[in-house]
């Protein structure tokens, strides 16, 4: 099989989180012949999400003849996905953003949309939500490439620390690679 | 001059420890002048490892001077180097030309004070921060059979820049 044949496939799981989840979904895909690539697996209100990169040379009908079985008995919601995709082609970020402050509606996205206008392509982001039931309080952290130049996004979250009334603070990521 | 190739990990002998440097005599020289062409012609090049290229002694070179607004001090030959104190932590982003396609997040003092040989033999001693210290401490660690797989730390757990606060 040549490298340019080999077919990804985008794996989401999503169920109540239990002891186990990672290490049953893994076994069941090495015995049924797959293997992964990237993947992003966690706990996100006491649900377990995975997504991964899966490559099979099998067809979608037998990654489901595979999965289907193990992601029932673990009470967890299956969706698979023929992709176009490569390993090795990661892109490096060359920004960080952190902005935390009381939590309300629309934050993220006046936030992501005012830096999205200053050129930051995000490559991630992690958000929760801590703090007291009562006065609950929003932390996300960002990673990403700042398209438009540092200057612009430090400009960008100026203007989001005004109106927003949070704080935030970016940084250089500058990867040494020694 | 020649160029060397570049162990790539999961190659075992990275994760080997590098016996320090007895006799400073023109065969060690050439072999720092290889190596620092080596360093040059990567794809960081601002610091490489003896054990990176195959050789077990402890000689290192950095020089971030490329790097603009940094303090920094030129090109530097560490051999037998020794970190003689750590001040602060910072996190950063490593990559490593034993390690490609891949970069982390990894924890560093953020000032050291380093004592090294020359490729004379002679003792020299250095007060370094940021980016420089960053890049000796990756260095120093491939002497010890270290990657800088070995010291990543999660993004949720963020050390990153204080200084940012400064309003
Ligand atoms: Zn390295």
């Amino acid at each position: 099989m040549t490298k340019d044949k080999i077919n990804w496939y985008m794996l989401t799981l999503v169920g109540r989180d239990r002891p186990g989840i990672v290490a049953h979904v893994t076994s069941a895909l090495y015995e049924g012949g797959c293997n992964l690539g990237e993947t992003s697996m966690m706990r996100l209100g006491g649900n377990f999400t995975i997504m991964m990169m899966v490559q099979c040379d099998n067809s979608k009908t037998t990654l489901h003849e595979v999965m289907d079985g193990v992601a029932e008995s673990l009470g967890l919601k299956l969706h698979v996905d023929p992709i176009k995709a490569k390993l090795h082609e990661h892109r490096q970020p060359d920004v960080r953003i952190s902005v935390y402050g009381a939590d309300r509606a629309g934050i993220v996205a006046r936030v992501t949309e005012t830096l999205a206008e200053a050129g930051l392509d995000i490559l991630e982001l992690e958000s929760d939500v801590a703090g007291t039931e009562a006065a609950p309080i929003y932390i996300m952290n960002m990673e990403g490439h700042a398209a438009e130049g540092f200057e612009a996004l430090e400009s960008a979250l100026d203007i989001v620390r005004r109106e927003q009334g949070i704080e935030a603070s970016i940084s250089r990521i500058e990867t040494m690679v020694g | 001059m020649a160029l060397m190739d570049i162990l790539i990990y999961p190659d075992d002998r990275l994760k080997q420890i590098s016996a320090p440097v007895e006799s400073f005599d023109d065969g060690l020289r050439a072999f720092v002048a290889d190596l620092e062409e080596t360093m040059r012609v990567g794809p960081g090049g601002v610091g490489i490892a003896a054990p990176q290229v195959g050789h077990f002694i402890r000689v290192a070179i950095v020089d971030v001077s490329a790097k603009k607004k940094i303090r920094h001090h030129g090109r530097l030959v560490l051999i037998n180097p020794e970190i003689e104190q750590w001040e602060g932590m910072v996190m950063g982003r490593e990559g490593c030309m034993s390690v490609p396609d891949y970069t982390g997040n990894v924890i560093r003092a953020e000032r050291i004070q380093l004592r090294a040989q020359d490729e004379f033999g002679q003792w020299q001693a250095f007060d370094m921060e940021g980016y420089e210290a960053r890049a000796v401490q990756h260095e120093l660690d491939h002497l010890d059979g270290l990657l800088f797989l070995d010291r990543l730390v999660s993004k949720r757990h963020d050390l990153f820049s204080r200084k940012v606060y400064k309003k």
